[in-house]
């Protein structure tokens, strides 16, 4: 699904690389954590298979494709593919949790009778039912995460990317998101999650990829957080 | 479609004022363009129509001028047949001369009555009064002096008219206003377009957060662009329609209604040549909106 090949990459203004020499396989359908300090080339990880970021040296392949070849006219269509979570959930607060989920369908152009369907349908599936037409500010952080996350997840991407999802959030409410991410995971979607959570990551007991100073440095199948 | 046009509706909204101000500068700079041009087509038509007439009249002495005729003229006495020779053969030897036409009392007071049939003035003058003239078509009309100073200088020559005197002050006003139209409207124009950059820059930013979520859900380039691209395109399509009307009503006021029916000698600029200037301003209007915008979004839209 995701493959990085020897990849280095480095910003214009620094000497030292965000990522160095990074070789690792993501198949379809995995859990992965992404875990190491601030600074130490997460972001950088999953800006690259966004295709926010090119390469330095090495390629990034997703389904097969090359990043670094792909027209910047098809960007869109490739994230069309990536849903994406953040710390900071990035609603928008004048919508509706329903105008927030259907925008990512709207903008794409899908038809008005798909998203009539899928809204509901997702919301459900995050466990919002019946909150389709709160505003963001009148929810929880909990929720606020589930709305973001169907706002990934309703058009059905092959992978989802999160940066830090439960960093804003308390231990309880974490593990609601983490459950709603398994079961997202289960229907075959790849996750990748950047974290900095040691209680879920020991808990969760997947995939680890542990990076310092833009190395990888530790490549283990259901790993914990520190490394034993 | 309907998501476009709802934006681009609130976008102009949410940009009022700042669009009527983008829509104002359009307008305005947009009509100085447009006279500008109309005033250097109008320029090229009347130095074409004089250059291309008779560019020196030298007139020949009359018994009439009586006692102090003025230039080399011997008092109470025509021009002589030797005179007159001389004259048309030093022009036709001159290398600067293209053609020599002999303008005769007759023919000069045919045209006279032609030009005041129906005023006061018909009478004033009779055919005698009237004077015998060469008229001098030069090769380049801008080398016009040599020929004036000799046919100064030949005998039997009352006076020397070149139009130059005369309209050469004219040219260097219509010049000056066509210049100083086109130096305004230029400086009018960047004016427009970097405040239609900025209201859409402005715009862009206001919305960053959507532009953001957009970009991150995969929304097309074209997609996120068209409510700004319309936004701009709906500014300069006022702007430059305002523009069109303005001087094609200045067009109508001025020349039509005005200028051509008191200055009939005068060859006028045509609707034809308003409509090219006319659809010019447009093409500079709308290419004013959409580069600006393609500018200012350019930030966001960088994947």
């Amino acid at each position: 699904m995701i493959t990085f090949d020897n990849v280095t990459k480095f910003y214009d203004s620094q000497q030292v690389p965000a990522l160095s020499n990074v070789n690792v396989q993501i198949d379809k359908g995995e859990f992965v954590f992404l875990v190491g300090s601030s600074g130490s080339g997460k972001s950088t990880f999953l800006r690259l298979i966004l295709r926010e970021l090119v390469t330095s040296r090495g390629q990034v392949l997703v389904a097969g494709r090359d990043l670094a070849r792909i027209h910047p006219w098809k960007i869109p269509q490739h994230r069309r593919r990536i849903g994406t979570v953040f710390q900071d959930f990035r609603l928008l607060p004048g919508k509706s949790v329903n105008e927030n989920v259907a925008f990512a369908l709207q903008v794409i152009g899908r038809p008005t009778s798909e998203i009539r369907r899928r809204v509901p349908e997702t919301l459900q599936t995050v466990g919002l039912t019946g909150k389709g037409d709160r505003l963001p500010e009148e929810l929880s952080g909990g929720e606020q995460q589930r709305v973001a996350i169907a706002r990934a997840f309703v058009n059905d991407p092959a992978i989802l990317i999160a940066d830090e999802p439960t960093g804003n959030l308390d231990p309880a409410t974490s593990v609601g998101i983490m459950k709603l991410l398994d079961r997202i995971n289960r229907t075959g979607t790849t996750v990748i999650m950047a974290t900095h959570d040691s209680t879920i990551v020991d808990q969760m007991r997947r995939r680890v990829l542990e990076l310092d100073k833009g190395l990888l440095v530790r490549d283990q199948t259901k790993g914990v957080y520190g490394a034993s | 479609m309907r998501h476009t046009l709802r934006e681009t509706w609130s976008g102009l909204r949410r940009n009022l004022s700042m669009t009527i101000a983008v829509i104002v500068t359009m307008w305005v700079s947009l009509t100085l363009f447009g006279v500008g041009l109309m005033t250097t087509q109008q320029v090229d038509l009347v130095k074409g129509k004089w250059y291309d007439k008779i560019e020196i009249s030298a007139f020949l002495c009359v018994k009439d001028l009586g006692q102090y005729p003025g230039g080399t003229c011997t008092a109470n006495q025509d021009t002589t047949d030797a005179q007159r020779a001389a004259i048309q053969k030093a022009l036709e030897s001159n290398p600067e001369v293209q053609k020599v036409y002999y303008e005769t009392k007759a023919d000069a007071y045919q045209q006279f009555q032609q030009t005041y049939k129906n005023t006061p003035i018909l009478n004033t003058l009779t055919q005698d009064q009237m004077q015998d003239s060469f008229r001098v078509k030069l090769v380049d009309p801008n080398n016009y002096e040599g020929v004036v100073q000799e046919l100064r200088a030949m005998p039997g020559v009352q006076a020397v008219q070149d139009l130059h005197t005369v309209l050469d002050p004219l040219f260097r006003a219509l010049n000056a206003v066509k210049w100083a139209a086109n130096g305004m409207s230029a400086l009018l124009l960047i004016a427009a377009a970097l405040q239609i950059g900025n209201t859409i820059r402005m715009a862009a930013f206001s919305r960053r957060r959507e532009l953001g979520i957009m970009r991150m859900v995969g929304a097309s380039n074209t997609y996120i662009l068209l409510p700004f691209l319309l936004e701009s395109l709906v500014a300069g399509v006022l702007g430059s329609a305002f523009a069109d009307g303005t001087i094609a009503l200045g067009k109508y006021l001025l020349v039509d209604r005005n200028a051509e029916e008191t200055i009939k000698t005068l060859r006028w600029i045509d609707w034809s040549q308003t409509g090219v200037i006319l659809a010019g301003v447009a093409g500079v209007g709308i290419l004013l909106s959409v580069v600006p915008t393609l500018i200012a979004t350019r930030k966001y839209l960088r994947v």
